[in-house]
């Protein structure tokens, strides 16, 4: 029985849709947001059945990673390379395509008002949802490094278009050329663990089921981990290549940045997971107690720089830079907690910053200002954005009862536990384990300055007194943008209240990489490295 | 060996020949025209008769798959048939089709002896493809060079035109005299003009003990075909012609001369080297130093052309820059070929990658000739400055030139992504992944330049905003076969790199 192709539709229905929308006449702008509009739901039909199917029936735990893929599709590309378009999702990847699904839509309904070309926003938008569906259902190592070019593009495209006059130029090209020389590293890796495959009798692929069970050699596996992991997390804001998300959430408009901090940073995080730690998990354990160095900077240096900002873009582009720390910190401690609570994040995280990015889009579009020093009173005259603005505010602090808890909690815990990694190596008599719960210590706090930053912003922006004559021309938001706020505040408290409808799809989706991980239990870690070197040195200094 | 005309022989020069008719019909029936304005024609009648040619030699070899996919000796050694002369014939051929498309809407370029000149470069590169002797291959290559000369320099009117043509035709004569002297010293060595006797001849002496005399030789001859050759593709350190003959020459023929041009020097330059006629370089032995110095070449290639290129203001000359680039990719392709001959199990990567690439560069630059030909009709010049605000001019120009431009950087649904992708991996095999990251990290410099231009074209305003620009039939088919087989390649690459590989198989056994 062929079975309907259910993903191909889901990645491939928007690039047909920016075609069809490049072809309209130029007086039909209106119908390309009718045609991008209808696309975007009906990826998400399709990703919200897909979604209850498979968790109406999730693959028993225990099963390798191949098993646990659903409405798998398959068909030759460049045969002669081993490069096949295989398309399939797991647990983990169908969760983000629905929320890409969700963001799209929600997308596309906040720009129906940008006059400017229309048609050539919503295509090069469709084409941005297109190759960010790509990426997560990718099975094709090829197949994944082709959808996130296509992705990339786009954005630039967009931030030099529709993005905000004074930075655009600057922050597109510098997001641009920070994300691809991102991939352009990760791509040597896989082109290297490529010609490596036949050494262990396999012939040469980019099949990831394939790369999913093989076990190269730990000195290859430690020596192209770094490439392949840090080149993808640059897109997920990793610390110290985040410099280019904050200017590019800022300088984009509002639906990119929706679906750049919403979705384009998960897509760094999930390929650096699945390329990184899934294929390479004896270079994953070697390495993370390093990472996750780095990343517990990401978290509490961000927060910090976010509760410097004056204006709000930049505010929530630098917190999310922070929530993303948490993000690659849950995949760095190598244990379920942390694995599942990095996967909600991913979702919880997208959906919130998407709402900020909304809500600040909507008073700037109205106000034409982001400074919280000149805007007070917004309550007055959006209630609405108000309210959306605080249950986002409440679900980034980790707040009990919405999604931030449900995510951020299982990632502390995971922390503070050291992992489940039985980690051998010492740094002068240390153990890497040690210090685990001293990161979690360290990170909490960074969620006290979110709590700071945000409670602040709010009350300087949204309370107040609201200046009538100064915001005498201020029109009301419109009632697109109310069901994108409301439908996105259901999403955010009912994973909250019921993690039931995420966490176990969540977590059959980490479940074949952490038994991955857990069989690479070499223990063998970079600071074994960093103390021999030490070692040597201490010795040559005192031979001599 | 006498040469004998039988089937076979006239079947491997079969297209040049045709090529030949189409040129005589061109020379004659410009004479036969006495009204200026329908001096188009002759360009209409020199697409058509490349098109027909064309599709022709593709059939035939379809109809005779042996002809095809076997490499074949005739008239005496002189001429191979097979698919790598097959693949590159095609380039050249599209290459002629596209760029006279594109010459009808230039006036200055009505004239029958600028088409008839075309074709004779194009029997030229389609010679150099095919020799297999060191003399045909001069000849070849000298039919062409004067060809070009004549066509970088054929507006008389415009200054810049005029020094270009002799610009390069110093250049190029300073060349081929320093490849001709290298050839005559290879020549004085093995006693032989034929590239293959010549490469089991150098084969066998590298493995034996060879006097350092004739080893030296060898080398100061590789050095200077090398010369030669790298002229042709404009590679570094031969390069310095390359911006100013491109800004000078017309429009039209800069995007010939950066594909066809460059495709022939490149078919040469494999047929050459990958003969084995300097030996194949391993380790140890005195052919290292030769790939290594290919080697350096291409890193410098790739280095200087990306630099350059990001401070130019004129496009022409961006565009130089980056075909100078491009060659460097190429080369890698060529020496990760001539490193895994050198190896046990010869792989044919980089010279499928390398045919691939080529393939694809010639839709891609003449696309993006074409395009400036067009936008520079009106303002007479080729600043970027006049490519501001081009998608409110002229939507459709706009996409094209993205997807041109897209295409040029690498990146996917385009042909450019597969092309490059496939070049790294060609020298990720031959285990020379340190020169795949530099290029790499060359290709990420390159896209500084090329989405730069995509904001002028989209995000920068211009006075002549609503002067819309007006594409004839003729010009608008050829930019539509252009994009759509740059797409098309970016998609279903299989088909064309299958056919890529397979030819290159060729190179390897040679």
């Amino acid at each position: 029985m062929t079975q309907f192709p259910f993903l191909s539709v889901v990645a491939l229905s928007p690039f047909v849709a920016a075609v069809i929308i490049l072809m309209l006449p130029k007086e039909r702008g209106e119908n390309a947001r009718m045609i991008a509009l209808g696309t975007a739901l009906l990826g998400l039909i399709l990703s919200v059945y897909m979604y209850v199917d498979y968790l109406s029936n999730l693959p028993p735990s225990g099963l390798p990673w191949p098993d646990t893929l659903a409405f798998v599709e398959e068909y030759a590309w460049v045969p002669s390379l081993g490069i096949n378009y295989i398309v399939g999702v797991d647990g983990l990847s169908l969760t983000l395509v629905l929320l890409t699904s969700i963001v799209g839509v929600g997308g596309v309904m906040i720009s129906w008002s940008i006059d400017d070309r229309p048609r050539e926003f919503m295509a090069f938008f469709m084409l941005l949802v297109a190759g960010v569906q790509g990426v997560f259902v990718a099975v094709d190592a090829f197949l994944l490094f082709f959808f996130y070019e296509v992705a990339v593009l786009p954005m630039y495209v967009m931030i030099v278009i529709w993005g905000w006059k004074e930075r655009r130029e600057y922050a597109a090209m510098k997001l641009t050329l920070y994300i691809l020389i991102g991939s352009f590293i990760s791509l040597i890796a896989f082109l290297v663990l490529y010609f490596k495959l036949p050494d262990l009798g396999i012939e040469s692929t980019f099949d990831m089921r394939v790369w999913s069970e093989a076990n190269f050699a730990s000195a290859i596996q430690i020596r192209w981990f770094m490439p392949l992991f840090i080149g993808f997390a640059i897109l997920a804001g990793m610390f110290p290549f985040h410099n280019w998300s904050p200017d590019g959430h800022v300088a984009a408009p509002t639906a990119v940045s929706m679906i750049h901090a919403g979705v384009l940073m998960k897509l760094g995080a999930y390929a650096a997971m699945r390329m990184g730690i899934q294929f390479l998990p004896e270079g994953a354990v070697y390495w993370m107690p390093f990472i996750i160095i780095l990343t517990t900077i990401n978290v509490v240096y961000g927060s910090l720089v976010a509760m410097r900002q004056t204006d709000l873009k930049y505010m929530i582009g630098y917190s999310s830079v922070s929530h993303m720390g948490l993000v690659t910190m849950g995949f760095a401690t190598m244990s379920m907690l942390g694995f599942t609570g990095a996967g909600i994040q991913m979702v919880s995280h997208g959906l919130m910053t998407a709402m900020f990015f909304a809500c600040v889009g909507m008073i700037y579009d109205r106000a034409h200002s982001r400074d919280m020093n000149k805007l007070s009173g917004m309550m007055k005259m959006f209630p609405w954005v108000t309210v959306a603005f605080i249950v986002a505010s409440l679900v980034s602090m980790g707040m009990p009862g919405l999604s931030g808890f449900i995510a951020e909690f299982p990632i502390f815990l995971g922390v503070w536990e050291g992992g489940d990694l039985n980690l051998t190596g010492t740094i002068f008599g240390l153990n890497p384990a040690s210090f685990y719960p001293i990161v979690a210590i360290i990170i909490v706090l960074g969620i006290i300055t979110t709590a700071a930053y945000l409670l602040r912003a709010t009350q300087s922006v949204f309370f107040g007194n609201y200046d009538a004559d100064k915001w005498h021309d201020m029109r009301p938001i419109l009632a697109l943008d109310k069901i994108v706020l409301v439908s996105f505040s259901v999403i955010l408290i009912v994973i909250g209240v019921l993690p039931s409808v995420i966490a176990p799809i969540v977590e059959s989706g980490v479940q074949p990489v952490l038994m991955r991980v857990q069989e690479a239990q070499a223990g063998y870690t970079v600071f074994d490295s960093v103390h021999a070197i030490a070692m040597t040195v201490i010795q040559w200094f005192g031979g001599a | 060996m006498t040469p004998s005309i039988s089937l076979e022989n006239v079947l491997a020069i079969l297209p040049d020949l045709a090529l030949l008719v189409l040129l005589i019909a061109v020379i004659v029936y410009n004479g036969l025209i006495a009204d200026d304005d329908d001096r188009r024609n002759v360009g209409l009648v020199t697409a058509w008769g490349a098109a027909i040619i064309l599709f022709g030699m593709l059939l035939l070899a379809f109809i005779y798959p042996d002809y095809s996919m076997q490499p074949t000796l005739h008239w005496g050694g002189m001429v191979v048939a097979g698919p790598v002369t097959l693949s590159f014939r095609a380039m050249f051929l599209i290459a002629l089709m596209l760029t006279a498309l594109l010459s009808l809407d230039v006036p200055e370029l009505q004239r029958g002896s600028y088409f008839a000149l075309l074709i004779t470069a194009t029997i030229g590169f389609d010679m150099m493809a095919a020799s297999a002797d060191l003399i045909m291959l001069l000849v070849a290559l000298e039919t062409a060079s004067i060809s070009l000369y004549l066509l970088v320099g054929f507006n008389t009117r415009s200054r810049r035109s005029t020094e270009a043509g002799i610009k390069y035709f110093v250049y190029g004569a300073f060349a081929s005299a320093i490849m001709m002297y290298g050839m005559s010293l290879l020549y004085g060595v093995t006693g032989s003009t034929n590239i293959a006797v010549i490469g089991t001849m150098v084969g066998n002496a590298f493995a034996g003990v060879v006097p350092v005399e004739i080893i030296s030789l060898l080398l100061v001859s590789a050095v200077m075909l090398v010369a030669g050759f790298a002229f042709k593709v404009s590679a570094v350190p031969f390069h310095f012609w390359t911006p100013d003959a491109y800004e000078g020459a017309p429009t039209v023929v800069t995007g010939f001369l950066s594909t066809a041009s460059k495709a022939a020097g490149f078919a040469v330059f494999f047929r050459v080297f990958s003969a084995g006629v300097f030996g194949y370089p391993e380790p140890g032995r005195a052919s290292w130093a030769w790939w290594a110095m290919l080697v350096a070449m291409c890193i410098l290639t790739m280095v200087l052309g990306n630099f350059l290129a990001i401070w130019q203001q004129d496009i022409k000359r961006m565009l130089a820059y980056s075909s100078i680039a491009q060659a460097g990719y190429i080369m890698m392709g060529l020496v990760a070929l001539l490193k895994s001959q050198g190896d046990d199990v010869p792989s044919a990567a980089g010279g499928g990658a390398a045919i691939f690439y080529l393939l694809m560069y010639v839709f891609t630059n003449i696309a993006a000739f074409g395009i400036i030909v067009l936008v520079s009709r009106k303002s007479n010049s080729t600043q970027m400055k006049d490519f501001y605000g081009l998608s409110r001019r002229s939507p459709w120009l706009a996409l094209a030139m993205l997807v041109a431009l897209l295409s040029l950087g690498g990146i996917p649904p385009t042909a450019g992504f597969f092309g490059k992708f496939f070049i790294f991996q060609a020298a990720v095999e031959a285990d020379l992944w340190w020169l795949a990251a530099i290029g790499i990290l060359n290709a990420f410099v390159a896209l500084f330049y090329y989405l730069t231009v995509v904001k002028y074209i989209y995000l920068y305003r211009s006075d002549d905003d609503d002067v819309r620009i007006t594409v004839s039939r003729a010009a608008g088919v050829g930019l539509a076969i252009t994009i759509v087989a740059v797409l098309y390649l970016g998609i279903f690459a299989n088909s064309a790199y299958t056919w890529a590989i397979e030819a290159a198989q060729n190179f390897v056994q040679f």
